[in-house]
């Protein structure tokens, strides 16, 4: 088989000794090499295959390039650390235990993209990242270039979406905006803005050090690399690993208790999409991959559940947080979130009409691509797949029988 | 030049105007919001949906020059829903 592989970015001294420090990160990794030519650095990017690791996976070479096109050296770099998503961790790890390499993630693409300001935009309920970042900004206060500013962003899981960015740090209103300019345009005070995720800057930074052809000595399959996942179940803590792109599901629960009889498991997180844990125990967790099998690696939730978890019980909590999370802004999103999330409701306490379970079906289609952002699109993908991985359960609660042995709802 | 009609959902307020002036391209859905054929708009039906855009009360709906690319980063290339591919 393959040789073990060595975490890169959990590299270093092990989570429990706390927030790594400045000299240690430095004794360790080196001083960020002396920029060259800023499309230098972008080329090593674009070489490296990075995806960005916020959920959509874009290429961060690709953006980088973008935004460095419109900058005329007064870019605004955003660090994109809300981590609205219930169950994702691996930012908050990144932030609390390696925040120089998230600085120098910063740092690297403010001077690749010319940008003199960079703001770390935290979530405000991660109390823990923004005090350790705080402590690092003042660690690095004395070195010169670019000026690092800490903003506490709302509590939300739009709040972290690109434009919803923005637009809070422009008028202090996170919620998404259609405009016909991207950020990348003009975002931030209307100059040209990166927003990118902590993972993907944290990995820019290994890459500017150490190159786009040591990132892509690891993977198993077609996406190269490594990348943080956060493992969860009914059983025990949510965990933060890293794993080379290719690793199979399986493999991953075997090195957890959370994935102890699981049956099913959400991938991609609250965006994502269920599916029978026998039919991924040999999927590899590669972005291309899973994409042809309509899977997404998203954010890199991997959440099992057992065989006692009813799972239209975890549909409609799920459903029901995500219609309460839109930004009360399009119809379609508004609405038809809400009326779905109830028709759910009403399936997994047996109290359903009876053509709701199609009634379900027929919203989805009307709700799928009608908002600014894809908050909606990312509930329908994870509706569906439910609706086809637990199509047992929901024609039994449609059939109004109680749920079998009484199953709980927790996921 | 190819037009099309783009609609601003965060400005629509459903009032479904828009759908009266052009029932061959806009549809209201349950809830009363419209939804769009996608697509350029054919010839003989520009100036109705001229009429459709004029007639909206938020201005959440107007007829453009068809995009030349397609966007590539920023806002609607947020997080892409799972199975919806790249
Ligand atoms: C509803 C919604 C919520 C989002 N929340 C986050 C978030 O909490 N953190 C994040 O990095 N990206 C989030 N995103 C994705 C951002 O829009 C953006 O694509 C990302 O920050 C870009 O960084 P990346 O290319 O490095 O992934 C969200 C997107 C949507 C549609
Ligand atoms: S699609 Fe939904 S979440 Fe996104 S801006 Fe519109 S109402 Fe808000
Ligand atoms: S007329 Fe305007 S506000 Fe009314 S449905 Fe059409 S686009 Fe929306």
């Amino acid at each position: 088989m393959t040789t073990p592989f060595e975490p890169r970015l959990l590299a270093g001294p092990p989570p429990a000794s706390g927030p790594e420090r400045l000299e240690e990160h430095r004794a360790r990794l080196g001083a960020l090499p002396p920029s060259t030519d800023r499309r230098d650095v972008i080329s090593v990017v674009e070489a490296s295959g990075l995806l960005g690791r916020g959920g959509a996976g874009f290429p961060v070479g690709r953006k980088w390039r973008a935004v460095a096109e419109h900058s005329a050296g007064d870019a605004v770099v955003v660090v994109n650390g809300a981590e609205g998503e219930p169950r994702s961790a691996k930012d908050r790890v990144l932030m609390e235990h390696r925040p120089h390499l998230v600085l120098d993630g910063a740092a690297a693409a403010a001077e690749a993209v010319g940008a003199p300001d960079v703001i770390l935009y935290v979530g405000t309920e991660h109390t823990a990242a923004r005090r350790v970042l705080a402590h690092a900004i003042a660690e690095r206060e004395r070195e010169s270039g670019v000026r690092v500013h800490l903003v506490a962003a709302p509590v939300g899981y739009i709040a972290g979406e690109a434009t919803a960015v923005v637009h809070y740090l422009n008028a202090g209103d996170a919620r998404p905006t259609f405009l016909d300019a991207r950020p990348h345009e003009r975002g931030v005070a209307g100059r040209p803005t990166l927003v990118q995720n902590v993972e993907s800057l944290a990995q820019a930074a290994l890459i500017t050090r150490f190159g786009d052809e040591w990132y892509r000595e690891v993977g198993r399959g077609a996406t190269r690399g490594s990348a943080l996942i956060t493992v969860s179940g009914a059983n025990g803590r949510p965990t933060v690993r890293e794993i080379e792109y290719g690793t199979p599901v399986g493999e991953v629960a075997r090195l957890s208790t959370a994935a102890s009889s699981a049956s099913a498991v959400l991938l991609g997180g609250y965006f994502g999409a269920w599916t029978s844990f026998d039919d991924v125990r040999d999927e590899p967790l590669d972005p291309v991959r899973m994409r042809e099998r309509e899977l997404g690696f998203g954010c890199g939730v991997v959440s099992f559940s057992g065989p006692d978890t009813c799972g239209v019980a975890a549909t409609a909590e799920i459903m029901t947080y995500m219609a309460g999370a839109t930004a009360a802004q399009c119809g379609p999103c508004v609405y038809g979130l809400a009326d779905i999330a109830q028709a759910v409701r009403r399936l997994a306490d047996g109290t359903a009409p009876d053509r709701d379970l199609e009634r379900i079906g027929g919203w989805a289609a009307q709700v799928d691509g009608r908002g600014a952002c894809h908050h909606p699109d990312g509930a329908i993908a994870l509706l569906r797949s439910a609706l086809r991985v637990f199509a047992d359960d929901f024609a039994r609660h449609q059939a109004r029988r109680r749920c079998p042995a009484g199953r709980a709802a927790v996921a | 030049m190819a037009q099309v009609l783009r609609l601003d959902p965060i400005r629509c307020d459903g009032y479904g105007v828009c759908a009266v002036h052009l029932p061959e391209r806009i549809t209201l859905d349950e809830w009363g919001y419209p939804v769009i054929e996608p697509g350029p708009v054919p010839e003989r039906l520009l100036s109705r949906a001229r009429r459709a855009a004029d007639a909206c009360p938020v201005l959440a709906l107007s007829l453009r020059q068809a995009a030349v690319a397609p966007a590539t980063t920023g806002s609607r290339a947020g997080i892409r829903p799972a199975r919806t591919g790249a």
